[in-house]
């Protein structure tokens, strides 16, 4: 068994900021990050696939299907968006990168099928780098 | 607990399946099917899982873990064209899945029975893409 991992980048702006508490509860749980106007990262993201090697090819994940999985689910719709505005996920829910992990675990498995109709590999988990100090693990089995 | 130590090798490999027709390894492989091969810097990082030795404080040693690795991978696979130089590649495709896995029987015997045990191979092909490899497994995990 193999786990192959590729990594994309995309930039993109957010505000955290939870409706159900007051504005310096806001503030004084988010810091910075409350900032009405938002403010941007560098996202760093890793895929994680696990599955055995094919026979005819060696590879247990083809990189080319996953990158094209990917842009279609995450780099299309988050790259240089706001993620508060732009996507719908994030219209009630803060854009932390704890719920952005669940999110993309979410697209990622919600059309797997369609670009790897087989019983392997199977996606089993997303880490984010919101920053380079600040990392986000998220483990695909956990999410339906 | 784990220790891990990294070694790097530069070699050129292409990744055909002989039995496919040129435009199915196109379509298979994209431009790592490109006949004449091409280059990358491999950066591996290799683990051992095991206790700490109560009297040395080490799970196992370094120095000797550096040995190991640059005898049985690096020293083979460095400034190589695989598939031409390094046996199995002449029959077996240098993925990075198959690449790990030989990196796995090379150096297994030589943490076999010892302070720490062989916990994984991770072989990075690129920064953008890389493959872990924990020895061979039932599908079921």
């Amino acid at each position: 068994m193999f786990r192959v991992t590729r990594r994309y980048q995309f930039a993109a702006s957010h505000r955290l900021h939870a409706p159900v508490l007051s504005d310096e509860e806001n503030r004084r749980v988010y810091g910075k990050c409350n900032n009405p106007f938002g403010h941007g990262h560098n996202y760093v993201m890793e895929v994680s696939a696990r599955g055995p090697a094919d026979a005819e090819t060696g590879a247990a994940v083809d990189p080319r299907r996953l990158d094209e999985l990917v842009a279609r689910e995450v780099l299309g719709p988050f790259e240089h968006r706001n993620l508060n505005c732009d996507v719908d996920a994030f219209r009630h829910l803060t854009p932390t990168s704890e719920n952005l992990a669940v999110e993309i675990c979410r697209r990622l498995k919600r059309s797997w099928s369609t670009m790897f109709p087989g019983e392997w590999p199977k996606l089993e988990k997303v880490r984010i780098a919101e920053t380079a100090r600040n990392i986000f693990e998220m483990d695909a089995h956990e999410i339906p | 607990m784990l220790i891990t130590r990294k070694v790097e090798f530069s070699a050129s490999h292409v990744c055909r399946n002989p039995r496919l027709s040129d435009e199915e390894n196109q379509r298979v492989f994209g431009l790592a099917a490109n006949p004449n091969g091409h280059g990358h810097n491999y950066l591996l990082e290799v683990s051992l899982e095991g206790d700490p030795d109560p009297v040395t404080g080490m799970v196992f040693d370094l120095k000797e873990m550096k040995e190991v690795l640059n005898r049985e991978v690096v020293e083979p696979f460095d400034h190589r064209f695989l598939n031409h130089e390094v046996p199995p590649f002449d029959r077996v495709i240098p993925t990075p899945e198959n690449i790990a896995r030989d990196i796995w029987r090379r150096i297994e015997p030589h943490f076999a029975g010892r302070g720490g045990r062989l916990h994984s191979v991770r072989l990075y092909e690129t920064p953008d893409l890389y493959v872990d490899y924990f020895g061979e497994q039932p599908c079921s995990a």
